[in-house]
């Protein structure tokens, strides 16, 4: 066990109700940048993203016809799996709900993939039920590309590597396949509630 | 730690006395380890200011207005605390005798720590390899260790201020570019050994520069301290 | 976990001591081989992302990612795979 450094307090951690902040977790006012990866930067006019995997036709939409669709506005808490929660962060971006409408599958799951590579796997029932977004604005602006833009996955009720930034699309599976950090060593599901960090939480 | 001593208005070097210290080499840095007492952890990496010569392990911290760590080292840190550290480490970025020169040494900003550490080195073996420092900072009060670069003898240091200067200043005043390098650097024919630190842009740009003159980029050694110098 | 204030890379150098902690060497003047693009680096050179949930370090050419870092409490492990040759230099 460590020492404690003496007067050391470290970045200003906010109050915040108990019941909002998931066991070893600390609520920030930042927002903190974390990536593996250099910043992707896909022009708008070359933007797609596609759904594909176990469905009878893949579906594709451009940067123009996302926008189109029915958009919603949320105040979500996020959790990261280093330790820092944010709280009532707002996000406006398309449900999966509404992007997936119409859509059949077997699939009972499915893979994010995003620029740079990243991928990141859940149950489709995570992605449904309004439970995550596409999401293209944060805090009012358009996203920042350090923040995921133009688009990202958001997921909060799982810990935030599940919300990969700079998605593209969605492979649907019927077998459960790892994405990048879960390959790793992090826990498949990543329920912030019951400290699902790394595998065998 | 034992003693504190302000090197600029931001930086300041924190001696330190550990009594299992078995040696290290100019380069080289410690990861550096706080504990707040509710048990949050962060981790920064500093490199040692010190030569292996010196008496004691000094590291040189400069404040970052938005940092965590370094407002705290550089103003709460008092005599007599505890610091927890991992180290020495660093197998590439060291200079000793054996490997030689002419030597170029380029730092900006708190770059300078390192390199610092290898011309206190390079002094107390009484190394005869040429040495030239380039070390460019904002203004003069942002230079570390003025006094000391300032009498140091054989070697040959160059300042280069990119903010402000003062009147009458008549050395460089501009950001590292290709005509600085070409009025201070050894010739690439002589193939010096080149020791860059800094800011990732600082080093990014003088890495690409000296490449671009014909520099050996097997010669050419890099450490890069994040956006913000560390 | 040590953390930077962007996303900007760091390199290898920035690793030194938690490979330290898995080899029981140094390491970062070792040089890597690609096995993406098989360009050659000390691990020094490498472009390392710390600000994650692991360290990831990539091939400063190709940007493939040649060492995956993941600290957890006491123990670190590192994954390899993206490396192609790992090589000592002589004496050290």
């Amino acid at each position: 066990m460590s020492s404690f450094s003496r007067g050391f307090r470290g970045r200003r951690r906010l109050e915040a109700d108990p019941a909002r902040v998931p066991p070893g977790q600390y609520v920030t006012g930042d927002f903190p940048v974390l990536s593996a990866g250099p910043t992707p930067r896909t022009p708008l006019d070359r933007w797609t993203f596609e759904v594909a995997g176990a469905l009878d036709e893949p579906l594709r939409l451009s940067w123009d016809e996302l926008q189109a669709l029915p958009s919603e506005t949320v105040s979500v808490d996020i959790h990261c799996v280093t330790g820092w929660s944010k709280l009532d962060t707002t996000w406006a971006g398309v449900s999966l709900d509404t992007l997936l409408d119409g859509v059949e599958t077997a699939a009972e799951y499915a893979l994010a993939f995003s620029d740079g590579g990243y991928t990141t796997n859940l149950p489709l029932d995570d992605l449904l039920g309004g439970k995550a977004w596409i999401a293209y604005a944060y805090d009012g602006e358009p996203l920042d590309p350090e923040h995921g833009g133009p688009a990202r996955l958001l997921v909060p009720h799982l810990y935030f590597w599940k919300s990969a930034k700079w998605v593209r699309g969605l492979r649907l599976l019927e077998e459960d396949e790892p994405g990048f950090w879960e390959g790793f060593g992090y826990h498949n599901y990543g329920d912030p509630w019951k400290e699902q960090r790394y595998r065998g939480d | 730690m034992i003693e504190l001593v302000e090197e600029t208005a931001r930086a300041r070097s924190i001696v330190l006395d550990l009594p299992d210290w078995r040696g290290h080499r100019a380069g080289q840095h410690v990861d550096l380890r706080l504990t707040a007492e509710d048990g949050y952890q962060a981790q920064r990496s500093y490199s040692i200011a010190s030569a292996p010569e010196d008496e004691h392990v000094v590291l040189t911290v400069e404040r970052l207005d938005n940092g965590e760590v370094s407002p705290y080292l550089v103003d709460e840190l008092r005599v007599g605390d505890r610091l927890e550290l991992r180290g020495p480490v660093g197998g590439w970025f060291v200079w000793h005798a054996e490997l030689g020169g002419p030597l170029l040494l380029l730092g900006g900003g708190s770059g300078v720590v390192p390199l610092r550490a290898m011309l206190r080195h390079h002094s107390a073996i009484e190394s005869r390899v040429p040495l030239r420092l380039l070390y460019s900072v904002r203004t003069l009060d942002d230079v570390a260790y003025r006094d000391e670069l300032a009498g140091l003898t054989g070697v040959e240091i160059r300042l280069t201020l990119t903010r402000s200067w003062p009147e009458g200043w008549r050395g460089y005043r501009r950001r590292i570019d290709r005509a600085l390098l070409e009025e201070v650097a050894w010739p690439p024919a002589e193939r010096p050994l080149v020791y860059v630190c800094g800011a990732t842009g600082f080093v990014e740009t003088a890495a690409d520069l000296l490449v671009q003159l014909g520099y050996d980029p097997d010669r050419i050694r890099t450490e890069r301290f994040g956006p913000t110098g560390g | 976990m040590s953390s930077q204030p962007t996303s900007a890379p760091l390199d290898g150098n920035a690793l030194a001591a938690p490979l330290f902690e898995v080899f029981g060497f140094e390491a970062t003047a070792a040089t890597a081989t690609c096995g993406a693009c098989a360009s050659v680096n000390r691990v020094a050179q490498l472009a390392v992302f710390t600000r994650a949930p692991g360290t990831v370090a990539r091939c400063p050419r190709c940007g493939g990612i040649l060492m995956v870092l993941i600290e957890r409490g006491a123990t670190a492990c590192v994954d390899l795979s993206g490396i192609a040759a790992l090589e000592q230099p002589e004496g050290a």
